[in-house]
């Protein structure tokens, strides 16, 4: 499970035919791909230009050097020049080359700066959809701010996902097309950046902290990123995918996304005791999607980062003690607190990882147990 | 400086104690010099081989040789001993051997100390070697999965070889200390009499901007990391922002440091260039004076433009707009002095020995990487960049070349003075174009990887990144091989060869040029008068 079943022979062997048809592939992936928002595109622009630059500086340095390689040789009888940097020039290439190379710079900051701060700063206005972005050890969460609705996402595994393997998530970041969009960023633990080449921006995700970048989408598609800067065992696993959408759908998307939450309140806040069954099958199902990362599908964990739960003296120590664990997190480690999920996912949870993998404390943690923890 | 016959017993002091006794209690600048490049030389293999593990669990798509966390702890690994365990000491060697012969000095001014600030390391290298085996043993925590840079709060989830790791960076930095130290006294008061600081050979005025650099951010370091062990023992909150602190501090600590550091890589390399450009071109070192203020300008400025590591932390528009001009601004003394460079070959009378290559890279490979280093400036640009892999084969083809070759370029260039003995051209050459060529190909495409997305310290990547690479991982293990001809040349070379003359290099200028190969235990007790 957790190392790829491909063998290294299998996966070689793979990479040369694709090598060997390379020409054919048509993304070998060169550039920046095609942006997807007004400050992408100054973004893009800029980047061009300066690689523009440095490709022209760099053709000339190469251009004298070679010459110099191939004319001032010592093979070829030549004497050197040991007046050289007594001559005009030798004793004032000291402000010839640095005025030279000071041009550059400015026609280099000169463009930088105007592009800066057209993209940096969030413009004035009120007409922005807000969306804060939470990075988690391994997830992002995805809040919409202005229409109460929280989207999780993670990654898919590569049964699933297949070509799109770390570039597919269970649940994208929907937006909607022509629209600005603020992102607010921040982070649950430790440090993510949030990285959306289409977009144009990174930006961090620091705890404690929020940060913000803007887009003005202009068109649609599925774009992929991902996590860039490293948070951790699973830093690989943090897809980014944003689909933008019409405003149409995007409207008819906020409907589904509003019935489905409903759909979760009605089911945890329902007034019923639920049966063991029930519960093991709701808590295999969210422990595999929230638990699992870490604490892996076989409950074996990866010590000694990420305990095991089977046998573990939590599970099958005092219901107190696992509740508060979940619910609070432990400080110092990756181990989050969980409390912003219902009372169910709790109970049903903490359940099943109570009787899971041979744990069989035959425990029922019910949702109103998780309410009188809280 | 009087040149009077110090009184002392000749029979004790003239020859070199034999046994174990001579290396542990050396106070001789040439066999302190040798150890720290012994010292140097088994830490690149140590950090070639971390490399060579990263880069092939890289060759493809998925998790084949190592879990996420061993990959980044070598990742971590990988750096610290490249840049604290081999750079640096082997830059600390050149000069320990080179300085006093440069200068007409019989030894380095405080020899003691010197000994102290080599045998410190080894102590240091234990501890961070221990910090990164601890974790296979039973109780022995986490692993450093943070990458060099120790960003908290990931550092102060790591297990107890982050403590590990914290006291191997405060003992690496009093070994560096006590060594610009001592570079500095010596460069100052021993100077043979006559030689001016404007007629200093330029290595030795790199070393002393370099040792100048050290004594102002290593202590900053420390300082950063101390703070980090205090908030994962001690229940300080320097780091955290629920207690009040701020975690994006660690970073303006660290770079601080960081940034200088890369000059500190690179200023020592600059120098043996300054010394090998003009020898093999019959011609002395154009703009020497440009030279030393193109050098002056560069650890100023270097100093003040840390943050433009971290564009992506949030800072105000004007804070990035200071940095990003402050950090284009370099461009201009670093571009003079690669002018100066051409500018020495040009009309000169160019022969091709190993150094001379290595030279010629050099200049080809930074201005390659010094350029894409503009790109990287560029704030808005820098949005995209930051964090991939882009910005990994940019380091690379700065440190490699401005750092790494340059010392691959001094220890041919003066190994015949060290051994007595002249190296074997014809495999040098060869290990020059295995080892330029495969890096290129490992490097380059990594250029193409982070344009297309592909952030860095992943250990795992869609396929759409594989064929890239491929191709670097194919020339990454070439790369770390051909390091083996490099060693064989050297040990082929102390052991014997054709005899070295006195001035080994036809265009070869300099005092230490002056002293027979290999120069005897005790060189220049009487001083010699510079013109």
């Amino acid at each position: 499970m957790f190392f790829r079943s491909k063998t290294l022979i299998g996966s070689t062997s793979a990479a040369l035919g694709l090598l060997a048809a390379g020409g054919a592939r048509a993304e070998w992936g060169l550039n920046f791909p095609p942006p997807a928002a007004g400050v992408a595109q100054e973004i893009f622009d800029i980047h061009m230009m300066t690689m523009g630059i440095a490709t022209v500086l760099l053709v000339i340095v190469f251009a004298f050097v070679f010459y110099s390689l191939y004319t001032h040789r010592k093979s070829r009888g030549y004497e050197a020049d040991q007046h050289f940097h007594e001559t005009w020039f030798g004793h004032w290439s000291w402000v010839i080359i640095p005025v030279m190379v000071l041009g550059v710079d400015l026609t280099i900051a000169s463009k930088a700066d105007a592009v800066l701060k057209k993209v940096w700063e969030v413009p004035e206005g009120k007409d922005f959809l807000d969306v804060k972005v939470t990075g988690h050890q391994w997830w992002w969460e995805f809040d919409y701010l202005d229409h109460d609705i929280k989207v999780e996402s993670r990654y898919i595994p590569e049964e699933e996902s297949q070509e799109l393997y770390l570039r597919e998530v269970d649940n994208r970041l929907v937006l909607p097309n022509n629209t600005k969009v603020r992102f607010l960023h921040t982070s649950a633990d430790v440090l993510h950046a949030f990285w959306v080449p289409e977009l144009g921006f990174k930006k961090d995700a620091i705890p404690g902290y929020v940060t913000e970048t803007w887009a003005d989408l202009n068109r649609e598609g599925v774009f992929r990123g991902q996590c860039a800067e490293l948070c951790g065992t699973w830093h690989s696993r943090m897809p980014l995918v944003v689909e933008v959408v019409s405003e149409e759908r995007f409207a008819e998307w906020k409907e589904e996304q509003n019935q489905l939450k409903v759909a979760a309140l009605a089911e945890a806040s329902a007034d019923k005791t639920w049966s063991m069954d029930e519960l093991m099958a709701k808590g295999k199902e969210v422990y595999d999607t929230k638990c699992a990362a870490c604490h892996q599908v076989t409950g074996l964990g990866l010590p000694p980062a990420f305990p095991a739960l089977k046998d573990s003296p939590v599970a099958k120590g005092p219901i107190a003690g696992h509740l508060d664990i979940v619910l609070n997190g432990k400080e110092g480690t990756a181990m989050q607190a969980w409390g912003s999920m219902n009372d169910l996912e709790i109970a049903a949870i903490v359940t099943y990882e109570r009787n899971a993998w041979d744990n069989n404390t035959g425990d029922v943690v019910q949702p109103a147990d998780v309410k009188q923890a809280r | 400086m009087s040149t009077t016959t110090l009184t002392h017993d000749d029979a004790h002091h003239h020859d070199a104690p034999k046994g174990w006794r001579r290396w542990l209690f050396s106070t001789n600048h040439k066999d302190i010099g040798t150890l720290y490049l012994l010292f140097a030389l088994t830490m690149l293999f140590f950090g070639g081989a971390s490399a060579m593990v990263v880069r092939a669990e890289l060759f493809m798509p998925g998790i084949q040789l190592v879990d996420p966390d061993l990959y980044n702890n070598l990742v971590t690994n990988h750096a610290l001993i490249m840049i604290f365990g081999a750079v640096m000491p082997a830059a600390a060697g050149l000069a320990n051997w080179m300085i006093p012969m440069m200068i007409g000095a019989p030894d380095m001014a405080l020899p003691r100390m010197n000994n102290l600030s080599f045998w410190v390391l080894p102590a240091a290298a234990t501890m961070m070697i221990l910090s990164f085996v601890v974790p296979f043993f039973p109780g022995g925590g986490t692993q450093i999965n943070t990458g060099w840079t120790l960003y908290p709060p990931l550092s102060v989830q790591v297990g107890m070889s982050m403590d590990f790791l914290i006291f191997a960076i405060h003992l690496l930095g009093i070994s560096s200390v006590l060594a610009s130290i001592n570079i500095i006294v010596t460069l100052l008061n021993m100077r043979a009499p006559g030689m001016t600081l404007m007629k200093m050979p330029m290595f030795c005025w790199t070393w002393l901007v370099t040792a100048f650099l050290l004594i102002l951010v290593v202590p900053v370091l420390a300082g950063g990391v101390t703070m980090l062990l205090f908030d994962r023992h001690f229940g300080t909150s320097f780091f955290d922002a629920a207690g009040g602190g701020d975690p994006v501090l660690f970073q303006h600590l660290f770079w601080f440091f960081g940034h200088p550091e890369v000059y500190i890589l690179l200023l020592p390399s600059i120098g043996v260039l300054s010394h090998v450009i003009p020898t093999f071109s019959r011609k002395p070192l154009f703009g020497y004076n440009s030279m030393v203020g193109a050098m002056l300008a560069v650890a100023t400025i270097g100093m003040v433009v840390w943050a433009h590591h971290q564009y992506t932390i949030g800072m105000s528009l004007g804070a990035v707009t200071y940095f990003m001009i402050g950090t284009i601004i370099i461009s201009i003394p670093v571009g003079l002095m690669i002018f100066n460079f051409i500018a020495t070959m040009w009309r000169g009378s160019m022969t091709f020995e190993t150094p001379m290559l290595f030279a010629v890279a050099i200049v080809l490979m930074f201005t390659f990487g010094g350029l894409s280093g503009v790109m990287l400036a560029v704030v808005p640009a820098d949005m995209q960049y930051h964090d991939s892999m882009f910005v990994v084969a940019h380091f690379h083809y700065v440190l490699m070349p401005g750092a790494v070759f340059g010392l691959f370029a001094g220890v041919f260039y003066w190994l015949p003075k060290w051994t007595g003995h002249m190296y074997n051209e014809r495999l040098a050459k060869i290990f020059f174009w295995t080892n330029v060529i495969s890096f290129n190909i490992t490097f380059f495409p990594q250029h193409f990887l982070g344009l297309a997305g592909m952030p860095r310290r992943i250990i795992d990547y869609n396929v759409m990144y594989t064929e890239f690479n491929v191709i670097s991982s194919i020339g990454g293990i070439v790369f770390g091989l051909s390091h083996l001809l490099f060693l064989y040349i050297i040990i082929s070379t102390i052991r014997g060869g054709k005899k070295a003359k006195a001035k080994a290099w036809e265009g070869a200028k300099g005092l230490e040029w002056e002293l027979d190969s290999p120069p005897a235990f005790h060189t220049w007790t009487v001083a010699p008068t510079i013109k």
